[in-house]
């Protein structure tokens, strides 16, 4: 009796990662060493950048740069592979729950189109409309039709359809790829999944069957329309930190199964406009800056919402200077201002409290106002018969030009 | 010309539906008619014809004493909070065909009411019988669910029934449940039945309304592969534009538009003084990095949109006769 309290205490001090919860320890900030301890994954330091730099003959993407993907499982195998003239393909995906998509949804997508453009490497990219029929409890019709409508904004990333797959799991699940979930279910037992992924006695069966769907594009078979006779490719996948636990289910089987461990690129979690400790919540539309947002909307949400490490005066600030550790519009710039110069001036400026939390709001405003006027412009090009092309299960013969 | 109660009850007889008839005087509400057929061990139904602000209609079909809450089921729909209002008189008769206190789900029967949206009250499924006017105030008919169903999927509809007492959160993570049951806007062509149509693209994953799925799917495969043409009968809010042709000439004035803005605005009395000869290379390097993501983007789109454009032509391509 007494271990399972202590072990249930422990648990309510330590913050909670998995793919369906995101909390810090007493609503502070995510505690990303800890994360990597407890995961087992790796830092992705300095050298791993220098290194990318130098294969793909590119500067290296702003959030390579900044940390924002900062950890990794086997990237280096992929780097010595990509050296010798092995090529590998991307994997990444997203749980189609709703129509409204953030910047911060967008993050992996950004970050995979770099990685898609500097290897020229293809890409599939999986729409789980069956999860989240699940975990939503949405209509099988709904979530098919949140699928195409989120794919139209994945494919406003500016993905090539040459080289790129986009499936949902309604379509797509059976024949090849059916066949490597059974391979992957039969390794993973009953007591194995409920200790990785938390799941009751009062969760229904098809939560429990869930975790091979989310598993296999990692393996080539999986896609015997694009790499037939390719099993030895290997796999990278982009994605956030929260997302692990399905692909260390993954790495553990691969080989008993035959396949490569597909290697993983792992990123911080965005922030909200309130705050790291506040939630981004899709009941909250100013907790987050959204893709349909104008210019009118993302100006009001940076000025009246957006959390700063301001002082509450003009004097008190150009005394102290703006506590950076905590500024969402520094944070905010970290991820999308390109150009490190000006980021490091406007760091020492504010704080050094020579800049003011209005002028640094004004520029992060001008940055994401450019952003998704971008992606809007992107948005509107895409038809629903270029998802459907996308869609498509083709063969792509140009996928590693 | 509307189906009549006689011409609805010949056919339920040859789908061999079972179901019982009651003549009774006119009546214009559920109260008055239960005084006639109250005992007759069936169910009332109570059916509202409701519209929403985009002139798109439904009924609503439920038990009498399910409480329905128009505010809850707009949002449900998608519609905002006050998004469904009963629809006016005129339209019992344009749209369904059925006179005032008539309302029924074998109303859809009718060509007029083809993109009327139907909601079943779940709780039909559980009764032996349930209760309806046969498009007249002086009958009702009693029968089952699966005698509705045959009878629906019979005219090309496929019945859902859903818990109209449900009243789930709807927020930005939590899309509307039932915004599927929303007709869409799709064009109307005119021998279509609501059936969904055996010659299905392969290519087109057919999603939207649940009974308006058919009308979108045809309107795409009519469209022709080359340069744009307009559907007949859009109506005013229309959902497919036609495919867009990948135009090498717009794509390079975009190029160059923003290629001269972007000049224009690197050479100024200031630059010149700072960098005299020098200028063209400074300028040179500044247009490369300003631009190019935003080319490679552009191009993308460009690239992404010709493929497309070829990938449908090559669904539809016609082997060479040998």
């Amino acid at each position: 009796m007494e271990k399972t309290e202590d072990k249930n205490q422990q648990q309510e001090e330590e913050q909670v990662v998995n793919p369906w919860e995101v909390s810090a320890k007493d609503g502070g900030k995510i505690d990303y060493d800890k994360l990597i301890d407890k995961f087992g994954c790796q830092r992705l330091d300095q050298s791993f950048v220098d290194r990318v730099q130098r294969l793909t003959s590119r500067p290296p993407h702003v959030f390579l740069r900044r940390g924002v993907f900062f950890a990794h499982r086997d990237f280096n195998d992929i780097l010595d592979a990509y050296e010798r003239g092995e090529k590998f393909y991307l994997y990444t995906g997203r749980g189609p729950s709703s129509e409204a998509l953030h910047l911060g949804h967008l993050i992996p997508f950004m970050f995979t189109k770099y990685l898609q453009d500097a290897f020229k490497v293809p890409l599939v990219i999986q729409l789980t409309d069956d999860e989240k029929c699940m975990w939503k409890n949405l209509s099988v019709e709904e979530c098919q039709r949140l699928a195409r409508e989120n794919a139209k904004d994945i494919i406003a990333c500016g993905f090539d359809i040459s080289k790129t797959f986009i499936f949902s799991d309604f379509d797509y699940v059976g024949g090849a790829f059916y066949k490597n979930m059974v391979k992957v279910a039969k390794c993973v037992t009953y007591n194995k999944v409920v200790g990785i992924f938390g799941f009751t006695g009062e969760d229904h069966i098809g939560k429990v069957s869930f975790p091979p769907v989310q598993a296999v594009p990692s393996f080539p078979s999986s896609f015997p329309h694009l790499f037939s006779g390719k099993d030895n490719l290997r796999c990278l996948i982009p994605c956030a930190i929260d997302q692990d636990p399905y692909f260390r289910m993954t790495r553990d089987v691969a080989p008993r199964i035959g396949y490569h461990k597909p290697a993983l690129i792992e990123s911080l979690f965005f922030p909200a406009l309130q705050g790291e400790n506040g939630k981004m919540s899709a009941s909250d539309p100013n907790s987050a800056i959204y893709v349909t947002d104008s210019a009118k909307d993302i100006k009001y949400k940076v000025n009246k919402h957006a959390f700063t490490g301001g002082q509450e005066s003009i004097e008190k600030h150009r005394q102290l200077g703006a506590n950076l550790e905590i500024d969402i519009p520094i944070k905010y710039l970290n991820f999308f201002l390109e150009d490190d110069a000006e980021l490091e001036h406007i760091k020492k400026e504010y704080g050094a409290g020579r800049m003011l939390t209005g002028e640094v709001k004004k520029r992060l405003t001008e940055v994401l106002t450019e952003l998704v006027e971008r992606h809007r412009r992107a948005r509107a090009a895409v038809t629903d018969e270029m998802v459907d092309a996308f869609m498509a299960v083709r063969p792509l013969p140009n996928m590693f030009d | 010309m509307g189906y009549s109660k006689d011409q609805l009850l010949a056919r339920l007889k040859e789908l061999q539906i079972e179901f019982s008839q009651y003549e009774h005087p006119i009546v214009l509400t559920v109260e008055a008619q239960a005084k006639y057929v109250g005992n007759t061990g069936g169910v009332l139904s109570k059916n509202l014809f409701l519209k929403d602000k985009k002139h798109r209609y439904y009924v609503v079909s439920a038990l009498a004493d399910t409480k329905v809450d128009l505010k809850v089921l707009s949002q449900r729909l998608g519609l905002g909070k006050g998004g469904l209002r009963m629809a006016p008189e005129e339209a019992l008769g344009e749209i369904l065909q059925v006179p005032l206190g008539c309302v029924t789900p074998f109303a859809v029967v009718n060509e007029s009411a083809r993109h009327v949206s139907l909601l079943l009250d779940q709780g039909f499924k559980t009764q032996k019988c349930c209760i309806f006017h046969p498009l007249s105030n002086d009958m009702s008919i009693s029968l089952n669910a699966q005698g509705l169903d045959k009878f629906l999927e019979s005219v090309g509809r496929n019945p859902s029934y859903i818990d109209l007492e449900a009243n789930p959160p709807v927020g930005k993570d939590q899309p509307p449940d039932l915004a599927a049951f929303v007709p869409s806007d799709s064009p109307v062509l005119s021998d279509l039945p609501g059936k969904a149509p055996s010659s299905q693209d392969s290519t087109v994953k057919s999603v939207g309304a649940a009974t308006n799925s058919a009308a979108a799917v045809t309107a795409k495969a009519v469209k022709p592969s080359g340069k744009a043409q307009n559907v007949k009968e859009k109506p005013v809010d229309s959902v497919r534009p036609p495919i867009p042709a990948a135009d090498a000439g717009k794509f390079v004035e975009e190029l160059l538009d923003r290629a001269s803005a972007l000049l224009l605005s690197e050479i100024s009395e200031d630059s010149i003084k700072q960098h005299g000869g020098q200028l063209g290379d400074e300028v040179a390097n500044n247009i490369k990095k300003g631009l190019r993501e935003d080319l490679k983007n552009l191009a993308t789109i460009f690239k992404n949109t010709a493929y497309t454009e070829g990938f449908y032509a090559g669904t539809r391509y016609q082997p060479k006769r040998l």
